[in-house]
């Protein structure tokens, strides 16, 4: 059982690994592409909606795929596999975010702004400390699901050859001729979704001190 | 008479929203200490001209001088900073209050004062409280906007603008988002800020408020200045048919 258990555990960081990079990046990421969609630059508009349609409009598999082997045929080398996989999710889930983003900040009033410019505020300040802050919690639920379908995402990275969770299971399911260990990691997904699930709860929690004005 | 004399010099000023002209052709000044209202009936640009002179509408033609600064002259550019510098002059106060929800009440107050005027957290958190004190919330400055009555809201909105100590504080609508059994909060607050000679512009649909409270009123139509003058002169002896046709509808 421990010969099992081990590889898996392993398996786990990477996914997690994974997991958190792709935050690390995306969430950001996805606000700059928020912003480059409303640029006063008609091509960067334009540029930022193909984009977005692309990466929403294909296979995250695909997407995969195409970002670990077209370098081979262009440059003839590519990403070591974990950072390929980092930045395949990173451009699929900032486009992602990018219009969770923008739904949320199409949802704070028109007067927020007014009342911070009549106020002196700049431009940056009202956008840090009053537009985003509520925001963020205008946006919670969306953005926990999509956290969560990040955690199950993980799995993919086994496509191009990344020792993750999934793949460590089914290799040792192929061993084995059991499907036992396949349903050890069914476990583990629920068990790290359940987390991530009870931190977007503690969060939504944290920022019901305050009602609509 | 020397231009310093006005806190607010607007010469006709025009504002276009496309081909449609809202505002055509404004004139008027406010001196320092004195209250003026603005009434008209829906459409007729009062609020319109508030914003434009707030910085929350462009201008197309003519000129604005807000406190000596000239805001719009044509052929002037300003820098965001200079803009900044020159709205500092006016305080507005919204018809729907656009308090900060995810503040506390003194938090909302306090914003501005540490970030734009750079004071201190313990200065700002002490005029926070005396204009929170001043407009009977003091125990509330650490509840949140969602908690407050429609009055209260506004009460505080009240504060968090004069906390910058405006030179001219302008009203758009402020009762009109309220309770009618609520109006009656602000408008004392209002007079209150009279009595102490605060300079302010009204934009208004309490008749009754505007002819008692105001030394002068304008009346608005279609973009135009219809009729000016004293609250006796514009209420009481209106020369303008729109004016009187207007004031009819009150009377009833």
């Amino acid at each position: 059982m421990s010969s099992l258990l081990i590889p898996m555990l392993e398996g786990t960081l990477v996914s997690i690994k994974i997991f958190l990079f792709t935050l690390l990046f995306s969430l950001p990421l996805g606000l700059l592409v928020e912003r480059g969609k409303r640029s006063k630059i008609w091509i960067v508009r334009k540029l930022i909606n193909l984009y977005i349609m692309i990466m929403r409009g294909t296979p995250l598999i695909l997407q995969l795929i195409f970002v670990y082997f077209a370098p081979y045929y262009i440059l003839g080398t590519s990403f070591n596999r974990l950072n390929a996989v980092i930045f395949a999710y990173v451009i699929n889930y900032a486009a992602y975010f990018a219009e969770i983003y923008r739904g949320g900040i199409q949802a704070i009033p028109k007067g927020q702004y007014e009342a911070s410019k009549v106020l002196g505020l700049t431009k940056a300040h009202t956008f840090t400390h009053i537009i985003f802050p509520q925001v963020v919690k205008e946006i919670l639920p969306a953005m926990g699901n999509e956290v969560i379908t990040l955690v199950k995402d993980t799995a993919l990275a086994q496509t191009i050859g990344v020792a993750e969770l999934f793949r460590v299971a089914q290799t040792a399911s192929a061993r084995q001729f059991a499907t036992t260990p396949l349903f050890i990691a069914g476990v583990f997904y629920f068990v790290m979704n359940a987390g991530v699930s009870k931190l977007f709860d503690i969060a939504e929690m944290k920022l019901n001190y305050y009602g609509k004005a | 008479m020397t231009e310093e004399k006005y806190m607010i010099e607007v010469k006709h000023l025009v504002k276009n929203y496309g081909e449609n002209e809202v505002l055509k052709d404004i004139s008027f000044n406010v001196a320092q200490g004195e209250v003026l209202s603005i009434i008209g009936p829906s459409g007729s640009g009062k609020s319109t001209l508030l914003r434009a002179i707030n910085q929350l509408e462009t201008i197309e033609g003519g000129e604005v001088i807000i406190c000596g600064d000239t805001l719009y002259k044509e052929g002037l550019s300003l820098t965001p900073d200079q803009k900044r510098k020159i709205q500092l002059h006016n305080g507005l106060v919204f018809q729907d209050f656009n308090l900060f929800p995810h503040m506390s009440l003194k938090k909302n107050i306090t914003e501005a004062l540490i970030y734009v005027l750079k004071k201190d957290k313990a200065e700002a958190d002490e005029i926070a409280l005396s204009l929170l004190d001043k407009m009977g919330l003091k125990d509330r400055a650490d509840s949140y906007p969602s908690q407050l009555s429609g009055g209260q809201k506004q009460r505080v909105s009240i504060a968090r603008a004069l906390a910058l100590k405006p030179n001219v504080l302008w009203f758009d609508e402020p009762t009109s988002a309220l309770d009618p059994e609520l109006t009656g909060e602000i408008l004392k607050v209002i007079k209150d800020l009279a009595k102490e000679k605060m300079t302010m512009v009204v934009v208004t649909h309490e008749m009754s408020f505007a002819r008692d409270i105001s030394d002068r009123v304008i009346f608005m139509d279609e973009g135009l200045i219809a009729e000016k003058g004293t609250p006796y002169e514009v209420f009481e002896n209106p020369k303008n048919p729109r004016t009187i046709q207007f004031l009819n509808r009150f009377e009833g």
